[in-house]
């Protein structure tokens, strides 16, 4: 299937960015590069009035407030066909977690089955949905793709940010042993049990620093700022991205913790 | 007479393991080993999806109709010549199992492994007693000389290293000579051997649990690598099976399909060394088998889990996956979790015996990664469950008041979209400003949970929203 760009006969997809309070707050750029990476596959984005997806509440059993920022973010994507999120986490919220929530009442139940039918994580959306086989990048150097548990085990997210990465013209993908083990940011966790979160992401960064790769790579904002905040706690120079940000070929922004260039804009 | 929890501890007994280098070393075998032969014997099998599907299904099936096949158990047992007690409570079945011992002047029994008799406590009763408990599973035996707990519910010594356990041999078993080598696990495991020979001989009474179960037979299965199950229900005049009522499955096939994903999800083996059935006492013209068979059931709160939130746990045929494959429990080990159950299945099953006030932080002390509920064979849905017991402290005031008030204040500005976007975007902007010598912090007011281990980045300034709007020209 070729790259969707050049299809004008195919009408516009809407694709609603659920952009993440992470990346919303932290890292804008990842934002950007889904926008890029959607926009090129021939989709128009929208970028409907949002928060959180809500999962801080519900992962602390607060149900009621989980349930109200739910309903926000469904009535705000209404009119989108789709809606995309840069993280496997929040979308895994929004496609299997939302339905959960409104079992006793069937018409919100009915709206939130409708609703999580069309959320996907950006990176399986392009692969499976737009059929996208390639990506125009370039990004020099050794990578290791770290898989990021909700995008894993709920979405089924493995297979779509390899294949696209192996296009990236002079991006050489490592083995990186347990990618697929917790790097122990889980949300809440990393702050509630601080001590055993850090214990776990020690496995994880050594295991990256054995792998010999100059970059890290995962899909979930979340999990990237707990192992580069490791890295650099512990004095590595593994730069560590948002899997978008190299896709897209937008790595003009400083890694993830990294010092601003001198002279750079900001 | 459940042994005394420190599941309220978990934090401290977590910190203190964290510490504990030869746990942690331990432990390595834990990730290293367990989890690699799973999914060799998975990768083997073809159908081992659809089997792990129609276990589901078996024990769903089971708990939907337990009263009647709890029914048909008992007249099997009976018919084989058998009794089935029922206990209540925990404290219902060491009463039960003493009065067995008393009325038959027990001196000695031995064990075969059983997580039932620790959620009994049943070998300090015993000791109470005066009667002594021996146990003939190498790891039990040897957490036993140490006077621990499991660690883990297959595995009941893995915490442990070879010369620990030379250590304590050396130490029990003083009338061996003192200069004997004890370096290698064979010859750990000739020595155990060698003293349970006649313990096997001398016990008045075998206690064994049980893996299933069988209403349509009256059988209960054990499943060993030893071969010690079968010393310790055939040669003792007495056998006493102790299991929880959801242990019981319809019939012996139902019993030969679970028996296929068990073995493959515990360690990896296609089957466990020895599958053992035993049915009543000895019959007339049997070779051998103890002159009593009794059943004890134990409920301690599995009943009031039917129908609830959380009867999916009662599907749990004990295979210890979900702990080979928690990030939690090879960082801090099983005897953290301060519980007789520890692990994922631990965290679930814990609030239900000991209530939630008490083990509240196991639930919450998971990233829920989802691995657990990956390699479940009977597909528990066990991150789901703890967030139940999250639900459950949140609607009864028991998170921690620094939790409720920060996920208020946080909720308070999610659920006020403009207000949010506003507000984030100049509190990005200024911490922005000054982050941006070092792209990130090592320490930051409020973040110390996180900056304690680990740097925080810094925002790149403007939020995204903020960005998106001034680009596109829009205002709201």
């Amino acid at each position: 299937m070729p790259d969707a760009a050049g299809a004008p006969s195919r009408p516009p997809i809407r694709v609603g960015l659920f952009v993440t309070c992470l990346v919303d707050l932290i890292r804008p750029s990842v934002g950007f590069a889904a926008v890029k990476l959607l926009e090129d596959a021939g989709c128009t984005v929208f970028v409907p009035s949002q928060t959180c997806c809500g999962q801080p509440a519900y992962n602390s059993g607060d149900r009621a407030t989980t349930r109200d920022i739910a309903r926000q973010t469904i009535a705000a994507f209404e009119d989108c066909d789709y809606v995309v999120a840069p993280s496997g986490s929040c979308a895994g919220m929004l496609a299997k977690h939302y339905p959960e929530l409104f079992v006793d009442e069937p018409e919100l139940a009915r709206k939130a089955n409708a609703f999580s039918g069309k959320c996907f994580e950006l990176i399986s959306f392009l692969v499976d949905v737009l059929k996208v086989a390639k990506v125009s990048a370039h990004y020099d150097g050794e990578v290791a793709y770290h898989d990021s548990c909700s995008g894993l085990r709920e979405l089924g997210v493995a297979s779509q940010p390899r294949k696209l990465l192996g296009t990236v013209e002079g991006l050489r993908l490592v083995e990186l042993n347990g990618a697929d083990v917790c790097c122990g940011f889980g949300g809440t966790f990393a702050v509630k049990y601080g001590e055993i979160s850090d214990a776990i992401v020690a496995q994880k960064t050594a295991n990256v620093v054995a792998s010999g790769a100059a970059t890290l790579l995962a899909g979930d904002l979340g999990c990237l700022m707990n192992m580069a905040g490791k890295l650099q706690r512990q004095g590595s120079n593994v730069s560590v991205r948002h899997v978008a940000e190299v896709l897209s070929g937008v790595t003009d922004e400083p890694a993830i913790g990294a010092p601003q260039a001198r002279g750079s804009r900001n | 007479m459940t042994a005394a929890a420190t599941s309220s501890h978990f934090k401290e007994n977590a910190h203190a393991a964290l510490r504990d280098a030869p746990l942690q070393k331990a432990l390595q075998h834990v990730r290293a080993n367990f989890i690699d032969k799973r999914a060799k014997a998975a990768a083997r099998l073809p159908e081992f999806e659809a089997l792990r599907d129609s276990a589901r299904d078996i024990k769903d099936h089971t708990l939907a109709n337990l009263d009647l096949y709890i029914e048909a158990y008992e007249a099997r047992v009976v018919e084989a010549g058998g009794q089935v007690h029922y206990a209540a409570t925990a404290k219902d079945g060491v009463d039960l199992v003493l009065e067995l011992c008393r009325e038959r002047g027990a001196k000695a029994v031995t064990k075969g492994k059983s997580m039932i008799s620790e959620e009994m406590g049943l070998n300090a009763a015993l000791e109470a007693a005066g009667i002594e408990p021996i146990e003939t599973d190498l790891g039990e035996y040897i957490i036993h000389l140490r006077g621990e707990a499991p660690s883990h519910i297959i595995a009941p010594a893995v915490h442990l290293n070879k010369e620990q356990i030379a250590e304590d041999f050396r130490r029990a078993h003083h009338d061996l000579p003192r200069d004997r080598d004890l370096s290698r696990p064979e010859q750990l495991l000739t020595e155990a051997r060698g003293i349970l020979r006649e313990k096997f001989l001398s016990a008045d009474i075998g206690i064994t649990g049980a893996n299933f179960l069988i209403a349509e037979t009256g059988a209960s299965i054990i499943v060993t690598n030893e071969g010690n199950g079968d010393l310790t229900q055939i040669l003792p005049k007495v056998h006493i099976v102790i299991a929880s009522l959801e242990k019981i499955v319809p019939t012996l096939e139902d019993a030969s399909q679970l028996l296929r994903v068990l073995a493959r999800s515990a360690t990896g083996q296609d089957m466990s060394v020895y599958t053992t059935l035993s049915t009543g006492p000895r019959r007339a013209g049997d070779p051998d088998g103890p002159e009593e068979y009794h059943v004890i059931l134990l409920d301690n709160g599995r009943s009031a889990m039917l129908g609830g939130e959380f009867e999916d746990m009662l599907r749990c045929i004990r295979c210890g996956a979900c702990m080979n494959h928690c990030p939690v429990y090879h960082a801090v080990g099983g005897h953290a979790y301060g519980s007789v159950y520890p692990g994922p299945m631990g965290a679930v099953l814990t609030p239900s015996l000991i209530g939630v006030a008490e083990g509240g932080q196991l639930p919450n002390a998971s990233t829920f990664c989802g691995r657990c509920e990956a390699v479940c064979p009977v597909r528990i849905p066990l991150p789901n469950m703890m967030r139940h017991w999250r639900e459950r402290e949140f609607e009864r005031r028991l998170s921690p008041a620094t939790m409720r008030y920060g996920i208020g204040f946080w909720a308070f500005f999610a659920k006020r979209p403009a207000l949010y976007r506003l507000s984030t975007d100049v509190a990005m902007r200024a911490l922005h400003w000054f982050g941006r010598g070092k792209g990130r912090f090592s320490s930051l007011p409020f973040a110390g949970g996180w900056t304690r281990y680990r740097d925080l980045p810094a925002p790149q300034g403007a939020t995204f929203q903020s960005r998106w709007r001034a680009k596109s020209g829009r205002v709201a």
